[in-house]
This record gives C-alpha cells, sequence and structure tokens, in this order.
C-alpha cells in the first residue's frame, strides 16, 4: 500500500516558529539558604510527555510543585501558553497533578474522587456523569466505582489518581513518580497504558521520575538534572547515545569512562590513555586541543568479546575476566586491564547455554569500533 | 490465656475499689428509701421523682445544659481553628508563644482562671450569668478540643488538601469537603469532651456564675453544705451516667473510626492479595 504522505515526526522543539506551552525563564527557587532551583531556563510545548530524571533531592518534586502553583520561584518567571503563571492560585490553573502519594480523598469513594474536580468546576449532571463514565473506562476501573480507595490494591489506587488528574482535562498533567509503589511488571503495564492515554488526549505530560528505564520508555524528551539544574535535555535516544557530560553518560544506563589526554589526528582523535597501550581512536564532532583532558565514554553493549585479537579491530585490548554477571537475556563480563582498569562488556545471550564461553580469570580480548564511544570534556 | 498474679489481682481490685467505691455508694444510695443516707432502708427510686419536681434543681440543670451545649460548641469552633493554626502555620513569629499560651489553661489552677474572668467580668461591666459562664467555659475548654484535634491533624497528610485546591477548590472548600470530613471524629471527640468538662465544672462556674444562673455542680455543692440529702445523690447519680456516657462515646467514636480503617485494608489485601 502506498503512503500518500510521509508522517512528520513529533519534535518541536526543533522548530523555532513553534511556542512552548511552558517557558521557565531563569527559575531560581530557594528555601531558606538552600538554593533549590538554580538559575533553571526550560521550554515544554503542547502534547509533549516530558521526563524530568534526576537523582533524590535535586529539585524535580519542587519543579512539580512551582508548575501546580504550591511554591512560588523566588526569581524568574514560569508561563503557561504565554500567561506569567505566578499570581495564579493552584485552584485556578488549568493544570493538574498526580501526587507521588496518590492523595486520594480516603472518605470518597473511587467514583466521588473522580467526580471531585469537576463538582467543583459546577458541571451539569449528566455530563459530570459521562465524564466519570469515560475516566472508569479509560483506566479500566468500572467495577471499583462505589470502593473507598483503601479497598483497592496500590495499582488500582494509582489509576483512580491518574482518572482523577485527568478527568478535568487539563492543558498540562504533572505525575511526580507516579508508578514509584509498583512492581516491575505493573509497572511496565502501566507506562505503556500511560503513553496510550497520552496518546488519546493530547495532553501534555510532565513526568518525574529517578528510574532512568521510565523516562527513556515513555518520555518524547528527557531533561536529566543535578542539584537544581538542568545538565542536558534531549530525546531519549539521543541523551543515551551522545550523553554531552559524564555526569548524564553515567546515569543513564550503564558506561565505561576512561580517562585520558586528547590527542588530534585528522578527522580523529586520539586518547592517550595508558603508557605502553595503543591509544584509543575515536571520532567526534567537537574539537580538542593536543594534551587536553579528555574522558572516553563506552557502553558495555558496544564492547565485543573475543578470545583472540579481532584482525581489524580499531581498538583492542587485552585482559582478564574479573566477574561475570547474568542477567538472563544478558551477560555483563567485569575484564581487568594490566593497566587496572576494569571495563564491562555486555552480550546477548541468545541461545540457551549450559556452558558459558568464557569463565572466571580467561585472558580475552576487547575490542570496539572507532565510533562506538564517545568523548566527553567533564 | 494469661492469669492475673496473686499480686496483680490484688492491686487491680485495690485500685479500682479506690476510685470506684465512693461512686459505687452514692449510687446505691441514690435508691435508698431512708431519708437518712447512711441507713439502708430498701430500694425505692422515690428521690428521683422528688428530684424532677424540684423547680431550682430543674432551673440549674436547665442552666448546665445550655451552658454546656453553647460553650463546648464555641470551644470546638476555636479549637480545631487555633489547631490548625498551630500544626499548619510552620514557623511564623511567637508560633513557640502562641502555643504555649493556647496550653497554658490546661495547667493554670482552675481559682486563677475563674478569679481572672470575674475581674474581667467586672471590669467590664458584664453582669453574671449564662452568659458569663458560657465564655468562661469556652476559655478552659477550647484549649482540650485544641490538644485533641491538633493530635490528629498532626498525622493529617497535607497534600490532602493540596490535591483539593489542585482539583479547583477554594481553600475554604478544600477544608470544608476534605479536611473536615476526615478529621470528624477528633472534632466529635473534643465537642463531647469539653461538653463532659463544661458539665461538671464547679470553680469556674462558682466564680462567674450569679444569682440569675445557677449551675447543677454549684447546686449540689450549696445543698452539700446544709447536710446531704438523698436527692443529691440522685442527681449526682444521673450527672455520673451523663458524664460516663460522654467520655465513652467520645473514646469509641475514636477507636472505631481507626478500627473500621484497619478492617477496610485488611479486607483489601484479602480482595487483592
Ligand atoms: N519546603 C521545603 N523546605 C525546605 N527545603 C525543601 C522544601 N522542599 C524541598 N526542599 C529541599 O529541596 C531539595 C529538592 O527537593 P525535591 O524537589 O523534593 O527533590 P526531588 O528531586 O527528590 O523531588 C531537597 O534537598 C529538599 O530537601
Ligand atoms: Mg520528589
Amino acid at each position: 500500500m502506498a503512503q500518500p504522505m510521509a508522517q512528520t515526526v513529533f519534535a518541536p522543539w526543533d522548530d523555532p516558529d513553534e511556542t512552548p506551552l511552558i517557558r521557565f525563564e531563569n527559575v531560581t527557587k530557594r528555601f531558606g539558604d538552600f538554593t533549590a532551583i538554580d538559575d533553571l531556563s526550560l521550554d515544554i510545548y503542547a502534547r509533549e510527555f516530558f521526563a524530568l530524571l534526576g537523582p533524590s533531592g535535586c529539585g524535580k518534586t519542587t519543579m512539580m510543585r512551582m508548575l501546580a502553583g504550591f511554591e512560588t520561584p523566588t526569581s524568574g518567571t514560569i508561563r503557561l501558553a504565554g500567561q506569567d503563571i505566578a499570581p495564579v492560585p493552584p485552584n485556578k490553573r488549568a493544570v493538574n497533578m498526580m501526587f507521588q502519594s496518590y492523595a486520594l480523598f480516603p472518605h470518597l469513594s473511587v467514583w466521588d474522587n473522580i467526580a471531585f474536580g469537576l463538582r467543583r468546576e459546577g458541571m451539569d449532571k449528566d455530563a459530570l456523569n459521562d465524564r466519570v463514565e469515560e475516566m472508569l473506562r479509560l483506566t479500566r476501573l468500572g467495577k471499583f466505582a462505589k470502593r473507598k480507595p483503601h479497598q483497592i490494591s496500590g495499582g488500582q489506587r494509582q489509576r483512580v489518581a491518574l482518572a482523577r488528574s485527568l478527568a478535568k482535562a487539563p492543558k498540562l498533567l504533572l505525575l511526580d513518580e507516579p508508578l514509584g509503589a509498583l512492581d516491575a511488571k505493573l509497572r511496565e503495564d502501566t507506562q505503556f497504558e500511560l503513553m496510550d492515554i497520552q496518546e488519546k488526549t493530547g495532553t501534555t505530560f510532565v513526568i518525574v521520575t529517578h528510574d532512568q528505564e521510565e523516562a527513556m520508555t515513555v518520555a518524547s524528551r528527557v531533561a536529566v538534572m543535578d542539584e537544581g539544574r538542568l545538565v542536558q535535555v534531549a530525546t531519549p535516544d539521543r541523551i543515551y547515545e551522545t550523553p554531552e557530560t559524564v555526569y548524564v553518560a553515567d546515569f543513564i544506563g550503564d558506561v565505561n569512562i576512561i580517562e585520558g589526554t586528547a590527542a588530534p589526528d585528522g578527522d580523529q582523535t586520539h586518547v592517550i590513555w595508558a603508557e605502553g597501550h595503543d591509544p584509543i581512536i575515536g571520532s567526534t564532532d567537537r574539537a580538542f586541543e593536543r594534551g587536553q583532558q579528555v574522558f572516553y565514554a563506552i557502553r558495555p553493549e558496544k564492547v565485543a568479546i573475543s578470545a583472540n585479537r579481532p584482525e581489524d579491530a580499531v581498538n583492542a585490548v587485552k585482559g582478564k575476566i574479573l566477574d561475570i554477571a547474568y542477567l538472563g537475556n544478558l551477560s555483563t563480563y567485569h575484564v581487568e586491564l594490566p593497566t587496572g582498569h576494569i571495563i564491562k562488556a555486555q552480550t546477548a545471550n541468545t541461545r540457551r547455554i549450559a556452558r558459558r564461553a568464557y569463565t572466571w580469570e580467561d585472558e580475552v580480548w576487547l575490542s570496539w569500533t572507532g565510533t562506538a564511544g564517545i568523548l566527553l570534556e567533564s | 490465656m494469661r492469669r492475673f498474679s496473686w499480686f496483680n489481682a490484688t492491686s487491680l481490685t485495690l485500685g479500682f475499689a479506690f476510685l470506684y467505691l465512693p461512686m459505687i455508694l452514692l449510687i446505691v444510695y441514690s435508691f435508698n428509701a431512708s431519708k437518712l443516707v447512711t441507713v439502708w432502708a430498701g430500694f425505692s427510686t422515690q428521690w428521683y421523682g422528688e428530684l424532677f419536681r424540684d423547680e431550682a434543681f430543674l432551673d440549674a440543670a436547665w442552666v448546665t445544659l445550655q451552658v454546656a451545649v453553647i460553650s463546648s460548641t464555641i470551644a470546638t469552633v476555636l479549637g480545631t481553628m487555633a489547631a490548625i493554626v498551630l500544626v499548619r502555620s510552620g514557623r511564623f513569629v511567637g508560633r513557640t508563644l502562641f502555643s504555649g499560651m493556647i496550653y497554658a489553661p490546661l495547667v493554670m489552677p482552675e481559682v486563677i482562671t475563674g478569679l481572672s474572668l470575674l475581674l474581667l467580668f467586672i471590669g467590664i461591666g458584664l453582669d453574671r450569668g449564662v452568659l458569663t459562664i458560657v465564655l468562661a467555659h469556652t476559655t478552659f475548654s477550647m484549649c482540650y478540643v485544641s490538644v485533641v484535634v491538633s493530635s490528629r491533624l498532626v498525622s493529617f497528610d497535607q497534600s490532602l488538601e493540596e490535591a483539593a485546591l489542585d482539583l479547583g477548590c477554594s481553600p475554604f472548600d478544600a477544608f470544608r469537603l476534605v479536611t473536615l470530613p476526615i478529621i470528624a471524629p477528633a472534632v466529635i471527640s473534643g465537642w463531647l469532651l469539653a461538653f463532659t468538662l463544661s458539665l461538671d465544672d464547679l470553680v469556674i462556674a462558682s466564680f462567674t456564675a450569679g444569682p440569675s444562673a445557677t449551675t447543677l455542680p454549684i447546686k449540689i455543692f450549696s445543698s452539700v453544705r446544709l447536710g446531704v440529702s438523698p436527692e443529691i445523690n440522685a442527681l449526682s447519680t444521673i450527672m455520673i451516667g451523663i458524664v460516663a456516657v460522654g467520655v465513652i462515646t467520645a473514646s469509641l467514636i475514636s477507636k472505631r473510626a481507626s478500627l473500621r480503617q484497619q478492617q477496610d485494608e485488611q479486607a483489601a489485601a484479602r480482595a487483592t492479595g
């Protein structure tokens, strides 16, 4: 079948004519002497599924609470659809928040919890009934409508919280670690459910998480935060493949970091990392000066492991297997080089094996291509 | 099953006897047929009948009831408001002073509270009567309400109120529709506590009552000075009954609320586990 039109990629952040739905302009938030958010600027576009990622205490919840109206910036402005929202109280904002603790009203049934926001709007009875039933269908909670929050399971509560925050069809929905309390299986199901709901309703989602896999799964863009600042904002694949700093590379997924000095050579850059060893050859868009400190970052799955030195390998080092982590679908080998560096190499377990090809103390070769790793300044 | 040791059984019996024997005697003698308080002459309810024909006692009972209902209601409103300010507002200038001042009347000698109120009422020229007793009782019982309600508010999840605001409630609506229904058991037990405190207060009422209004405790106290009568025993028995019902209801309400929550949670665990 012929495709009449090429599908356009959703990437409003690349379009200079697009106006963002949310705009943080040099926002700083202090609690006493403590700076929770530090001169932060950020644009989030309509219909995005935007993830805030970072370690505990880096200011993710504070960002959400400023958007919802429970905190006001110490300086800077936050605009929602162009309008400064500082003077707008929480109950007048077209923003709804799903709380980290769910915050369901314990004295109301599931049905009344979902209807709560609609009643405040003064929606007429029939429309309200329809809307609540629609939300119950969407979150598959029909059977539990009459129960109280403490009479349903954790996963169901989480869906009630979601339904309640979605019911008012907000312009912007804030999800603060919405899946934190769920077990792995339910978590994965719910992530896909969230993406589905987002697609159906067209709401803009901002999700907070400290789970990088979750951010990678659901998000259109990911912002990595550290101590109240944004370190990098990009699509999940760019964050993973081209992190801009060691912090980001280290935070997202597993990575080997090798420190050295740069030696540019034509369109390649050599990394001199240990005396008596061949330099690592890498390619980069950045210009490094000769002798400049550089960090070479390479993901374990991009490092191949073999018994002999592969003939055409651009980069190859020899080492001894220190440890093997069997993860079911993958195995990670920790290989110690004569220099003392420990490099992780990952292989997919495509066959059911009774016997591993390599075992502890084996001498092996690690190899990778010239474009497998990236060079970072810090 | 655990058995009481000999020592435990004895000390328990002695302790309870010490606490309740006088009251049991009073209740028993209120059903005595004899006019002489200490001589048993058979069972009778005649003193109850006489009590209900005694105008002075009935008036005092009516005043007491009015005072208790009105003062405990006002005390509940004020005490709840004070509790919210104390628990919620975090640090503000003078918070420690404010909370200390709320709780001070708990340990203040009643004579002092009564005297100072009396001086105030005389100072502003307020005639002593039902109104002054109501004001006085509100003053001292609101701190009890405030203690009961704030102990509940401490464990109240603030994000519930934020969720209500987030869903479009004004701050007042958030309180009315979310906070109040959830803390209602504590507010009700606070009210009952204030009610029973007002019912049996003698000292403060004596300072603030006037000739136009006398409460039952004052009435009882002054009649006892002329000698204990079986009528008084009957009246006291009724008061013990009311106070006991009030206190037991207050504690049952808070017990039941937490018990029901627990049972529901267990039921939910069974349904999903
Ligand atoms: N109301 C507050 N008062 C003082 N410090 C706060 C307050 N809220 C947050 N913080 C501090 O700000 C920092 C960021 O908090 P938060 O945004 O909750 O982090 P997280 O990224 O884990 O959600 C933390 O160090 C926290 O202790
Ligand atoms: Mg948080």
